[in-house]
């Protein structure tokens, strides 16, 4: 029951474009002549961007070497077998790798470490990790998050710092440099920059170390355990006191979880003393200190030394995909003409009718 | 004893007994007899301050999608299962159901501030301590009390009403709340409280009221009092007073509750809005199970995929994370967690935004529908109406429309057209002329309407300039006009300018026919010389006939008069009576005289030769022109409000002065004529029509009460009846009688009013007639009369017959008390009342019989046009008789001149099955030589079954069927035949039909068909088909709100059905249908990214894509351009839907919204997800990408994408749309860079910070967001590009048409109609030879011309037998005026230009089937091209 006192003509609705319907528009109607020039367009156009993709990744350099130890490859398959047979593998097994390089590797050079066959990105390893208590707050540290479980104590009750399944992988193989300049010469080692190599972002925003008491870190920890994994907790990752506990570059670039099951982590940077414009001709071999086992899940670890371009690292794939579409533009355009001018004949007959 | 105690009480709980309250003044409720029943306070909210939440919340979980949504935001809270964090999980379902509470919220809060309002207005009650009436809130009226209620008050229970100021104990109301009907309804006291003290004393109540238990039926109620002696006094719906409606006209009433708050009749019909659920949402639902099983095999690939995942593995990889307690569950059990968690991962699969979003699409549609212009009626000041917004888009596939006839393509105006007395015709030409002239007189005028809008703020009339010069009918219309406006705009507070209903001044002024008019003056001259007892024969007189006839026009019906210059106020005492009393008794005498010298028959009429003789010859027939001017005179003057006041004064102070000199009766007669106008309230417009047809023969209706009723002679006498009985009109007896007594004669009269095939059959038996030459005669009238009435129904007239009945006075008291017994009963009250209104109605005399014209609403043959162009088949249900109603369907273009109509009537069964069988071989012959047809004509659209689209080429079929073989279709089982027979009909009209008829049909059509009904009416007994349909329309005209209450959609004029479903529903349903599509498109192509990543997570659940990013995509970035896409895009524009209604066909066929367009719309996003997803997987393969640095550019490019993919499915862009694209790509944007960079360690463990930023460092990113949209979306680009090019559909076409410039698009469509006709009229002379032999097939027995059917040969032998009974009549035009009618045809130029071979064939027979009337149902085969035009026809014959 509801009664309104109205004005005659007040119910009326407002004569404008927009509640009428009557807006100025724009009708596009998709016909063979309007997308003709654009097929054309967009196909020159990805052709060449294609061809300046294609050469500009084809001038990347890469070099990679696959260090496994699948039996029978090489020196590295020992500590392979080794970390095969005992439950912890045995520490600082070594072995090398060597190659040469017929001229200049252009720099900058950056050596990266892929692993291959590990599912960084499985859910629950994902989870597995305490942002908080990285950025070095200090409840978090005593009380890491649940999704750590089972990494989130130790067997003791101890909470674990850095908890989690993520930390508790951290990729603990490392590589040195040998160059040998000439021929029978000595090899000197190659300075690698084991910092930057993260994000300035983690580095600097993410991580934090717990505040030490008393300028001491140890102190800072005290009360927490190392993950299971770990030949020692995170406060004596490094010497550097600026590259150890959550803010270890290695440990931050660990941390951000690959997107695909083979990934690489870049380990360090080339661009110091001698070696700044690249990589110079030369017998190099890499030692590599062997700890992390990948053959329980047919993992594959490779090392790679590789140069970038503008459009970062070497991927032949997208100048090759730009390439693909544009000519397939290109050819599209062509039917389209066709259509076009058959379409053009019909309706010349139609109205001559 | 005991028992019957027990079955006394259990009656007794039946009913509803009511007692005063008073008695219990002061004592405990639980004392108190009526205490059991509900008080008056309404509460029409849902929900409480406490239980708002759990309330709503459980209710909005009755939904399915909610359940569904909630189960999944659970299981996210299983650790082993969740696939987000829990509480992350909860936010999109906790949105949903915050926005849908909100709403009810805020629903619930308008109810309950307008209950409050309602339950907190006064009243008065009466208390035994004041012993007065004292004012109370509405709340706090109790059954049981004793209210008062005052003029223009509004009634706050359902009353009985025991008192009313008024003498003869009657009260006025108006329903308008209640059922929208504007004019008034009279309510009496109960019988025995009529004679009463001037005032009430509720004190001295004692009585016992037993009554219904509360129900909803408006019109019905019954029960008695119980005295306290015992005695019993019934009453019914007359005497009780609804809540909500307002007292009118009468000073003060008084009444006793009985229902109250919820029981009222009122509360009990206010159901809440309908829930439909459209055709669209059905498809959808599913499409819905597809997605849902789609959803289920994925995450059974997910499981089955993480079990293998798992079972590769033969010792714990360090990525592998096992349980809280550092242990592994079974591999099969890990894949059922997975199963679960990819549930919950894929969830959007099922669009839980899509309901929301349709919801609100909706209502932007409804926004639009109600604001077009187009679609609003000036007059009524309404624009259309949508009750039901959830069905918008269904008006876009209608394939059935059924229409009532009246109110609905006619305008339910009544005008009075002509009359036949004593088998006597007149055929009033100049009152047809002038309905033909109506339309230009009234455009003529607009400055005229300006002035009265001027005289609208209270200038007084007379000086605005206009008034010198155009005072013609048509400004008593716009006075009218104004006078109701002007109500309008005052409200409910102000009664004295009000709408009076039906009487327009089409309705109004009644032009006379001259040579009627003659005749009345010959009459009165002759009633003249009767003094001098010259009777000759008196008994069968035309003159006496003739005032007869006015007089029952005038007499018998239940108008309630009153003046113009106060509609409203009723005019009960005749204001000459006293000044005329000395006159008056010289008439009686002078009918004394009379009665004695007419034998047996009375002479109703006067002619006081005193009288005449000093007023010389005819002094009172006022020439009509003048009249006409007077009224229209008086009329505006009556919008001046100043002049209002004065105008009665001054004519009282005349006949005061009249009254108290002995003036002269010239001077009498003189005060006569500016008397104002009386204005006549109706319950029908029938009604009206007749009084205003009488008034114009000067036998003017000048008071009426319950007791008595007054007429003004043409003679200036007033002439007063004691009305004795009045037997109201009911559908069943369709008739009314009045029992009067004669004041000069004495005699008791039964004046009866009625359908002719009713009337027909209770006249007196001519055979019984005294002598051989009344009976002859009586026969003679009887025929012509008939033949008479057989022309006005084939001219669309609407024809009621008059007769008379003088009773004897024993007669009639032996009547009274069986009356009377019949109203005191409880039972079967109505039972006894039809037999005693039946048993007096019988052996009547035929006094003449009137053709009352319905005209067509204007626009409605173009409509009709249209809609049947469009492909939508129209069938008319109608009550009135099938020549009226074939007759409108020719005029309105539901008939065409070429097509083939078949006609059945029959009532047995055999017949009818035989008949169905036959059309329908026959039929089936004349669609397959089309058929054949086609393949050779190749130019014809290739043959298709009738029943998905009608065929635009070839002679349409028309089919028309009665009430009686409509109930042996329904009753034999021959409903498949007869539908079988419709699928090849272009248009069906069933006439008398009843309302149960009417939806029958609806729903057998809709549920056997299969097919989209729409069902338009405008009155109530068109309610149970609106309701029946798909889409109900209401309209809402003269006959109330009850068709619009029950409506989806409320439309004020038929016309406006075309732009409603030509262009609204077009537009509504192509924008759902594609926007539907879309979203289903568009979740699908996002669920799938994160699908197509699980092949590279182990099948483990993880998204690449943040979650809040996911939640944000759905509701900021993406939801906005469909929603827009959905209310404002326009494939076609609206001038070219209008001018091809054929393009209406797509959403008949369902061509946005097919499975086929859902699997396709599938197809096409998993493509363009493989795409999105793989591009940048190649891209950044072996690279050190992280998880969220991986799935940015994917959101980012699918963002694109579907935005782009949106944009090519716009047809049409305005600012808006481009805005919005727009926006929502730069609003990803903005909110992703916002978030990433202040969300340092918020949502662990999936932090995105930073990434956006350093993405948007990286060129890759911008390589891959150019390349990847444009390789998803090139198929789909390409694909169109080439429809548009080379597709032939008519929208597409039609799209082209629009993008040409206006002049250039004028000719284009006018050259794509040429064409389609080409098409047709090529198709038609292939098969015009078929059409020759089947063309004349006319089975009648009443022709006699059998032989010369070749076809009928062919018919079955039960045909024969059974042609007694049946006429299978098939026409190629119109029923065409028989040759033999008397103003008819002669000067019409058309019929003799080209007489087809038809009309020699069977023009003769077509007469001679009228001489046999009743039972034959015959339209006479003529010569087409001649039907459309047939109102100029008719005014051209004069």
């Amino acid at each position: 029951m509801a009664w309104s006192a109205t004005s005659p003509g007040a119910n009326q609705p407002d004569n404008t474009a927009f509640t009428q319907q009557r807006l100025p528009a724009w009708q596009p109607l998709l016909s063979a002549g309007i997308v003709l020039p654009l097929f054309f367009c967009v196909g020159l156009a990805f052709i060449g961007l294609g061809l300046g993709l294609y050469y500009t990744s084809n001038g990347i350099k890469e070099l990679e070497y696959d260090y496994t130890g699948d039996p029978g490859t090489g020196n590295c398959s020992v500590c392979a077998a080794a970390g095969e047979r005992v439950a912890p593998p045995p520490a600082n097994c070594t072995c090398q790798w060597c190659f040469s390089l017929s001229e200049l590797f252009q720099g900058p050079v950056f050596l990266y470490y892929e692993l291959s066959n590990f599912y960084q990105n499985n859910r629950r390893y994902v989870v597995s990790r305490d942002d908080a208590q990285l950025s070095g707050l200090a409840s978090a540290l005593r009380h890491p998050t649940n999704e750590c479980a089972p990494y989130q104590r130790s067997p003791a009750g101890v909470p674990i710092a850095p908890c989690g399944a993520i930390a508790n992988s951290l990729f603990n193989d490392s590589f040195k440099l040998l160059h040998q300049r000439l021929p029978g010469g000595a090899y000197v080692e190659v300075p690698l920059d084991r910092t930057g190599i993260a994000w300035w972002t983690d580095y600097h925003v993410k991580f934090h170390n717990p505040e030490p008491i008393n300028g001491s870190l140890k102190l800072a920890f005290y009360g927490t355990a190392k993950p299971p994994n770990w030949p020692r907790p995170a406060y004596d990752l490094s010497p550097d006191p600026n590259n150890t506990g959550f803010v270890n570059q290695d440990f931050v670039v660990w941390m951000r979880t690959a997107a695909l099951p083979t990934f690489r982590k870049l380990y360090a940077r080339i661009r110091h003393g001698n070696y700044s414009a690249g990589l110079p001709r030369g017998a190099y071999c890499v030692n590599i200190t062997y700890n992390y086992p990948v053959l329980a899940f047919d993992g594959h670890k490779r090392l790679i030394f590789s140069s970038i371009s503008w459009m970062g690292g070497k991927n032949p794939f997208l100048g090759v995909a730009y390439l693909t579409f544009g000519s397939l533009c290109i050819v599209t355009g062509f039917v389209m003409l066709v259509v076009y001018i058959r379409h053009q004949d019909e309706n010349g007959e139609d109205e001559d009718e | 004893m005991t028992k019957e105690e027990r079955k006394k009480k259990k009656k007794e709980g039946r009913k509803h007994v009511v007692v005063s309250n008073l008695p219990f003044e002061g004592r405990p409720q639980k004392e108190n007899p009526n205490g059991q029943h509900k008080k008056n306070q309404i509460k029409t909210t849902k929900y409480t301050l406490l239980s708002f939440l759990p309330k709503n919340i459980f209710e909005q979980l009755h939904r399915f999608a909610n359940i569904y949504f909630v189960a999944i935001a659970v299981l996210n809270f299983v650790p082993v299962i969740n696939a987000f964090q829990p509480a992350v999980g909860l936010i999109p379902i906790c949105i949903m159901l915050m926005v849908t509470a909100l709403k009810d919220a805020w629903e619930d809060l308008r109810r309950y501030k307008s209950d409050k309002i309602i339950n907190n207005q006064h009243c008065f009650i009466y208390t035994r301590k004041e012993q007065d009436y004292v004012q109370k809130h509405w709340k706090d009226v109790r059954v049981g009390d004793f209210v008062q209620l005052q003029c223009n008050e509004i009634i706050p229970a359902d009353i009985l009403l025991l008192f009313s100021s008024d003498p003869s104990g009657v009260c006025h109301l108006e329903t308008a709340n209640l059922d929208g009907e504007t004019n008034l309804k009279q309510r009496r006291v109960v019988k025995g409280f009529l004679h009463q003290e001037p005032r009430f004393e509720p004190e001295l109540f004692q009585n016992k009221i037993v009554c219904e238990k509360p129900n909803n039926n408006l019109s019905k109620f019954k029960g008695y009092m119980e005295h306290p002696d015992q005695t019993r006094t019934g009453f019914n719906s007359e005497s009780l007073l609804l809540r909500g409606c307002t007292i009118r006209n009468t000073e003060v009433v008084v009444g006793i509750v009985i229902y109250a708050g919820h029981e009222t009749k009122a509360m009990l019909n206010n159901s809440g809005p309908r829930y439909k659920r459209s055709k669209i949402e059905r498809q959808m639902n599913m499409d819905i199970f597809f997605c849902v099983w789609i959803l289920f095999f994925m995450c059974l690939i997910g499981a089955i995929g993480h079990g293998i995942w798992k079972g590769k593995f033969s010792r714990l990889p360090p990525f592998d994370v096992p349980d809280a307690n550092g242990s592994f569950p079974p591999v099969a059990l890990q894949g059922f967690y997975m199963f679960l968690t990819m549930i919950i991962l894929l969830q959007i699969l099922i669009p839980i935004s899509l309901y929301v979003s349709i919801e609100l699409v909706k209502l932007g549609q409804v926004f639009f529908l109600h604001n077009d212009i187009d679609l609003y009626d000036e007059e009524a000041d309404l624009s259309i109406q949508c009750r039901a917004f959830n069905i918008t888009e269904d008006l876009g596939q209608i394939q059935y429309i059924f229409s009532d006839k009246t109110g609905t393509l006619t305008e339910n105006k009544m005008v009075f057209r002509r009359c036949t007395i004593m088998g006597n015709e007149f055929s009033h030409q100049e009152n047809a002329k002038r309905l033909e002239t109506q339309k230009e007189v009234d455009s003529d005028d607009d400055d005229w309407t300006k002035c009265q809008y001027g005289a609208l703020s209270s200038i007084d009339t007379v000086r605005c300039p206009g008034r010198a010069k155009p005072l013609r009918r048509s400004q008593s219309a716009r006075a009218h006009f104004q006078c109701h406006t002007r109500h309008r705009s005052v409200g409910r507070c102000d009664s004295a300018q009000s709408a009076v209903a039906f009487s327009s001044t089409i309705e109004k002024d009644v032009t006379p026919d001259q040579g009627l008019l003659t005749k009345v003056k010959d009459a009165t001259l002759k009633l003249e010389t009767l003094t001098a007892h010259k009777v000759t024969k008196p008994s069968l007189s035309t003159g006496s006939s003739i005032t007869d006839f006015f007089l029952a026009l005038a007499i018998c019906n239940s108008v309630v008069v009153s003046t113009s210059t106060e509609p409203r106020q009723r005019v009960i005492i005749p204001p000459q009576m006293k000044s005329l009393g000395a006159s008056l008794e010289k008439i009686h005498q002078l009918f004394q005289k009379l009665k004695l010298s007419s034998l047996s028959q009375s002479f109703s009429s006067t002619a006081p030769s005193d009288l005449g003789e000093s007023l010389g010859p005819n002094p009172t027939v006022v020439d009509s022109d003048e009249q006409d001017d007077l009224s229209s005179n008086s009329c505006g003057y009556s919008t001046g409000i100043s002049y209002q006041s004065s105008s009665r004064e001054e004519v009282m102070g005349k006949q005061d002065i009249l009254g108290a000199g002995s003036s002269s009766l010239e001077d009498v007669l003189d005060s006569v004529i500016p008397e104002p106008e009386f204005c006549y309230e109706a319950e029908s417009p029938d009604e009206a029509a007749l009084v205003h047809a009488a008034g114009a023969y000067n036998f003017t209706l000048v008071s009426r009460t319950p007791d008595q009723v007054t007429v003004r002679l043409p003679q200036g006498t007033l002439l007063t009846f004691d009305l004795l009985y009045t037997l109201g009109f009911d559908s069943v007896r369709k008739r009314m009688s009045v029992i009067v007594r004669h004041p000069l004669t004495g005699e008791i009269i039964v004046y009866t009013k009625g359908a002719d095939s009713v009337i027909m059959d209770l006249l007196e038996d001519p055979d019984k007639a005294k002598d051989p030459i009344a009976e002859k005669k009586l026969r003679k009238i009887r025929a012509k009369t008939q033949k008479h009435l057989d022309w006005y129904a084939k001219d669309g007239l609407r024809t009621l017959c008059i007769a008379k009945k003088v009773l004897k006075e024993e007669d009639f008291q032996r009547w009274v008390n069986f009356r009377h017994e019949a109203e005191a009963s409880f039972d079967n009250q109505d039972e006894l009342l039809m037999q005693t209104a039946q048993y007096l109605e019988t052996q009547l005399t035929l006094l003449g019989a009137t053709g009352i014209e319905d005209r067509l609403q204007e626009g409605v043959p173009d409509t009709i046009s249209a809609l049947r162009e469009a492909g939508i088949r129209i069938w008319v249900l109608t009550g009135d008789k099938q020549e009226t109603a074939v007759n409108i369907a020719h005029s309105c273009k539901l008939l065409d001149q070429t097509d083939t109509v078949y006609t059945i009537n029959t009532e047995s069964q055999e017949t009818c099955e035989s008949i169905l069988d036959c059309t329908l071989e026959e039929v089936k012959r004349c669609y397959d030589t089309r058929k054949a047809e086609h393949k050779f004509w190749g130019i014809c659209l290739p043959p298709q079954a009738p029943s998905s689209t009608i065929e635009a080429a070839g002679p349409n079929i028309g089919l028309v069927i009665d009430g009686k073989t409509l109930n042996i279709i329904f009753q034999g089982n021959l409903e498949k035949k007869f539908l079988e027979l419709t699928k090849y009909c272009h248009s069906i009209l069933c006439c008398r039909s009843t309302p149960l008829q009417k939806s029958m049909i609806v729903k057998l059509v809709r549920d056997k068909l299969k097919v989209m009904t729409l069902s338009i009416g405008d009155g109530a007994n068109d309610v149970s088909m609106i309701q029946a349909a798909d889409v109900g329309i209401g309209i809402s005209g003269q006959e109330g709100m009850q068709a619009v209450m029950s409506s989806d959609f409320a439309i004020s004029r038929f016309k406006h059905l075309k732009k409603l479903l030509l262009v609204h529903g077009h537009w509504c349903y192509s924008r759902l249908a594609r926007m539907v599509i879309y979203y289903f498109y568009k979740n699908v192509c996002y669920v799938n990214l994160l699908f197509w990543y699980q092949f590279f997570c182990g099948f483990s659940g993880t998204t690449m894509i943040d979650y809040w990013q996911m939640i944000f995509f759905n509701l900021f970035f993406t939801s906005l351009p469909p929603l827009v896409f959905g209310i404002l895009d326009k494939d076609i524009s609206a001038e070219t839907l209008l001018a091809l209604p054929e393009l209406y066909k797509s959403g008949q066929d369902s061509q946005f919204y097919k499975l086929p367009t859902f699997w396709i719309a599938m197809l096409d996003a998993f493509y363009q997800s493989l795409i999105c997803f793989f591009i940048p997987y190649l891209a950044y393969k072996d690279s050190d990408i992280d998880i969220f640095t991986f799935g940015t550019p994917i959101n980012t490019i699918s963002l694109t994408t579907l935005l782009l993919h949106q944009a090519m499915e716009m047809k049409t862009w305005t600012f808006i749309h481009g805005f919005v694209l727009i926006a929502s790509f730069l609003l990803y944007f903005l909110v992703s860079i916002v978030y990433n960079a202040i969300c340092v360690t918020c949502n662990s463990p999936t932090n995105p910070y930073w990434i956006i930023e350093k993405q948007l460092s990286d060129p890759t990113f911008y390589l891959l967001c150019f390349l990847t949209p444009v390789a998803a979306l090139f198929p789909r680009y390409f694909i169109l590009a080439l429809k548009g090019t080379c597709g032939k559909s008519s929208l597409l076409e039609a799209q082209k048409l629009d993008k040409l410039p206006k002049e250039k698009k004028k000719l284009a469509i006018q050259e794509w109609k040429k064409e389609k006709e080409r098409i047709s009229t090529a198709c038609q002379a292939a098969l015009s030879p078929g059409n020759a032999s089947l063309g004349h097939l006319q089975v009648s027995p009443f022709t006699g011309q059998e032989s010369r059917d070749n076809s009928l040969k062919d018919t079955p032998s039960p045909m024969k037998r059974h042609a007694g009974d049946w006429v299978l009549n098939r026409d190629r035009s119109s029923p065409y005026p028989c040759p033999g009618h008397v103003g008819y045809n002669k000067s019409s130029p058309s019929s003799s230009v080209r007489p087809s071979p038809d009309e020699h064939l069977l023009g003769s027979s077509g007469s001679e089937a009228f001489g046999i009337f009743k039972d034959t149902q015959t339209g006479s085969p003529g010569a087409s091209s001649r039907g459309s035009h047939r109102r100029s026809q008719s005014s051209l014959t004069i």
